[in-house]
């Protein structure tokens, strides 16, 4: 049965050729590219020019390190958050308000204040706290600085994922559970079987943006005396005051969120085969 | 007189005071310092500038005849910094090591006093040598020749960097590390307020002159020879003339100058 | 709680004139940078949208470049590398020159390039959301480029992308937070001094966090008032 609810397929016009000749905009954009080639040759011709043989081995493996902790905060945050997401977009959801108030409260929140206060809340909040913690034995967790940041962060992105797994299962037509309920499954089983799947692809999206912004903001673990990238970067820095250090560390973030970008995007097109070809606007 | 006598005398005299007022032009200097490393340099709570860097800054200024106005700026941006044109001279107990003189300049030092190690007044540790503290945290601010040497002599603690030095006397304090590393009148200074009663000094280390360099001196921009000249005479002026022993009793009660 | 009160409040005792100093200073870095970063935002996303293909490309390396890297990278780039590059460049004809890149500066600049970066593809995607015919409406009514877009394109524009904006907006608020760390006295920065000094870190960034939140309510509260101010041409649905 053909879904009628939907709009008739849009046609598609094929994009306005370019204007002939030198326009303004051609004048502007050639400029700017221009502009950008210079600076990336001045950036490129900077780099060679700064060789320094002992720079490069006294700091590669330094930043292969930070490289590797910036990896570990990253995807460990992201998935603790994403276990402790379900239950709280769960609650979020629930009428019971003895599950939706605490929920909102905490996602709220955590969305609402910056990332670098709540880290800050927390690291230096538990090394105040050292006493109470003590007693209730959770000193050892808390002393470690790399611990705090994971903490910090899981809690994080746990509001941001359930806030984009609740919109996601809310966007899930609700026809699919009626279908479900008429087909005898139960809740639990409609949820995972035919709500979730089809949640999971509205949100890759959102979750593969979610992942570049916790590589992002994983920077601030820098400014609580963790070593990831950014943190080695300004140890760098500081001894050699060589700006390179910073040029170098722009170029691996950036690298790193472009490949995840691509991938991400190769993904959702791999798993959305099945649907129609989105034609709105990106 | 004669008018053309007169016309002389008036333009001599004109000419004399002319120069005396360019002579009496202060020449303006901006002094960079951190304001979080007390005795040396602190900012109290109402925003002025105290220490023995301070003092000693102004007791230069005077002698340079100069104007001077001092800048905060953090630790770690302070070479940067000077290096921007944001001030002229670092005096914030910057110690001149090889390192630092590949991107700027030095005068000569104006004291030197060597590193210890303070920890917790239970702490267990037997010394300072680096088998003693293998495998503990060790504290240090960034961008130190502390920091420095912790990384080269123990290279088996785990080292924690600290961009003030107010954070890591808290967390020698609540326990996050086992000992920090820093100058032994910084430590001393500290220990001695209410805040560091938890804490001891475990021992005092023998410094390296390629890690700690010469002792504390000026930075100023490579190339600026002239203002290295006139602050290396208003050094040694002060310390001929009282000014510098006045200015050292009233901060300690040893001489900082060193050897 | 007596001691509580006393830490909070204003005057010498109390630190709660220097975190409303902080809080002054955030709000004004934010609002400073929002005009700054609409306007460069909305340029590079006309860019975008052009036909010229040397022009998008420009403008999509701008907000790779700009999307992709940490904001506290990009913040420390432009503090010290602004400052070096333009002096090297002084110095060319200039001896010794004094060029100061203010800390407040230097924030508004990082800020608003990320800002401007996302802001654009707001833009965008409210560009493809006004059908062509209103350009072609523009034209056959004898109006000019500049005084359609004027006129007819940027009402309805700033309607389409109000929501993805007051996005941003809280985004913006959220991340002045990191120009403590150059030094700026901000909310963060005044609780971290206030922490420090009197041991009291949790109750102090307690009290930032829940400035903050109130910054994101009142700033919900305008921009509800912007949207219904935007939509009141709509007929009701």
């Amino acid at each position: 049965m053909s879904d009628i609810t939907s709009a008739p397929p849009q046609v598609i016009q094929p994009p306005a050729p370019p204007k002939a000749g030198w326009t303004k905009a051609r004048i502007a954009g050639h400029a700017l590219m221009g502009l950008w080639i210079v600076a990336g040759v001045a950036l490129v011709l900077f780099l060679i020019t700064s060789y320094d043989a002992e720079f490069y081995d006294r700091y590669t493996p330094k930043f292969i390190n930070g490289f590797i902790v910036t990896l570990q905060i990253v995807s460990l945050s992201l998935i603790i958050g994403a276990a402790f997401s379900l239950p709280l977009a769960l609650g979020r959801m629930s009428r019971n308000p003895l599950a939706a108030v605490p929920s909102y409260a905490f996602v709220y929140f955590f969305r609402g204040t910056p990332l670098i206060a709540q880290t800050f809340l927390i690291y230096y909040g538990a090394g105040s706290f050292r006493d109470a913690l003590d007693s209730i034995g959770l000193w050892w967790f808390f002393r470690d600085a790399f611990n705090c940041v994971v903490f910090t962060f899981a809690l994080n992105t746990a509001a941001y994922q359930a806030e984009i797994l609740r919109g996601a299962i809310q966007n899930v037509a609700k026809g699919q559970s009626e279908a479900g309920e008429s087909l005898g499954l139960s809740r639990f089983l409609i949820f995972r079987k035919i709500v979730l799947p089809q949640a999971l692809i509205v949100a890759l999206r959102p979750y593969g943006n979610e992942i570049v912004l916790m590589i992002k903001g994983s920077a601030i673990a820098s400014i609580v005396t963790v070593f990831d990238l950014m943190g080695e970067t300004r140890r760098a820095f500081s001894r050699s005051f060589d700006f390179q250090t910073y040029i170098w560390a722009a170029i691996i973030y950036l690298v790193m969120v472009e490949v995840l970008r691509r991938v991400w995007d190769k993904l959702e097109a791999r798993l959305t085969r099945h649907l129609e070809p989105d034609t709105s606007a990106r | 007189m004669s008018r053309m006598k007169w016309m002389a005398a008036a333009v001599t005299a004109l000419a004399l005071t002319v120069g005396a007022a360019q002579a009496q032009e202060m020449r303006k200097i901006k002094i960079g310092t951190e304001g979080a490393y007390p005795p040396f340099n602190n900012l109290e709570a109402d925003g002025s500038l105290v220490g023995f860097d301070v003092d000693i800054a102004k007791a230069l200024c005077a002698e340079m005849k100069a104007d001077c106005e001092f800048v905060t700026q953090d630790w770690d941006g302070i070479i940067p910094a000077l290096l921007a044109g944001k001030f002229d001279a670092i005096i914030a107990s910057m110690s001149i090591t090889d390192e630092r003189k590949k991107v700027i300049d030095f005068t000569n030092k104006y004291y030197n006093t060597p590193p210890a190690i303070a920890v917790p007044n239970d702490s267990k540790l037997g010394g300072v040598m680096a088998s003693d503290l293998s495998d503990i945290r060790l504290g240090a601010q960034s961008s130190t020749t502390h920091s420095n040497y912790a990384e080269e002599k123990f290279p088996d603690a785990d080292l924690t960097l600290y961009p003030t030095p107010d954070e890591y006397k808290m967390d020698l304090a609540n326990g996050r590390i086992d000992a920090a590393i820093d100058d032994v009148v910084v430590l001393s200074e500290w220990l001695d307020t209410d805040d560091g009663a938890c804490c001891r000094i475990l021992g005092t280390l023998t410094p390296d002159m390629k890690i700690n360099g010469e002792g504390a001196g000026i930075g100023i921009r490579q190339g600026e020879d002239e203002l290295k000249a006139m602050f290396n005479k208003a050094i040694d002026a002060i310390r001929a003339n009282g000014t510098y022993d006045e200015i050292n009793k009233k901060y300690f009660a040893f001489d900082v100058f060193g050897s | 709680m007596d001691q509580v009160w006393t830490l909070v409040s204003f005057g010498d005792e109390g630190w709660g004139d220097e975190i409303a100093r902080g809080t002054l200073l955030t709000v004004a870095l934010a609002l400073s940078t929002l005009p700054f970063g609409l306007l460069l935002g909305f340029f590079v996303a006309l860019a975008k949208d052009s036909n010229e293909p040397s022009l998008k490309r420009a403008a999509e390396i701008f907000t790779t470049i700009f999307r992709g890297l940490p904001e506290l990278l990009t913040l420390f780039i432009v503090f010290f590398g602004v400052q070096i590059l333009l002096r090297q460049f002084a110095e060319l004809f200039v001896e010794n020159p004094t060029i100061e890149i203010n800390s407040f500066f230097a924030g508004m600049v990082a800020l608003g390039l990320v800002f401007s970066a996302y802001a654009s593809e707001a833009f965008l995607s409210a560009f493809k959301g006004i059908p062509s015919g209103q350009y072609e409406g523009g034209f056959a009514v004898g109006l000019t480029r500049f005084q359609t877009m004027r006129l007819i394109i940027l009402p309805q524009l700033i309607r389409l992308a109000l929501p993805a904006l007051s996005n941003l907006w809280l985004i913006l608020l959220k991340d002045t937070a990191l120009v403590s760390v150059i030094g700026l006295a901000d909310i963060l920065r005044q609780s971290g001094i206030a922490a420090r000094v009197t041991k009291e870190a949790f109750l102090f960034f307690g009290i930032a966090c829940l400035i903050y939140l109130v910054l994101a309510i009142l700033s919900s509260i305008v921009l509800g008032g912007i949207e219904r101010w935007a939509k009141r041409g709509e007929a009701a649905r």
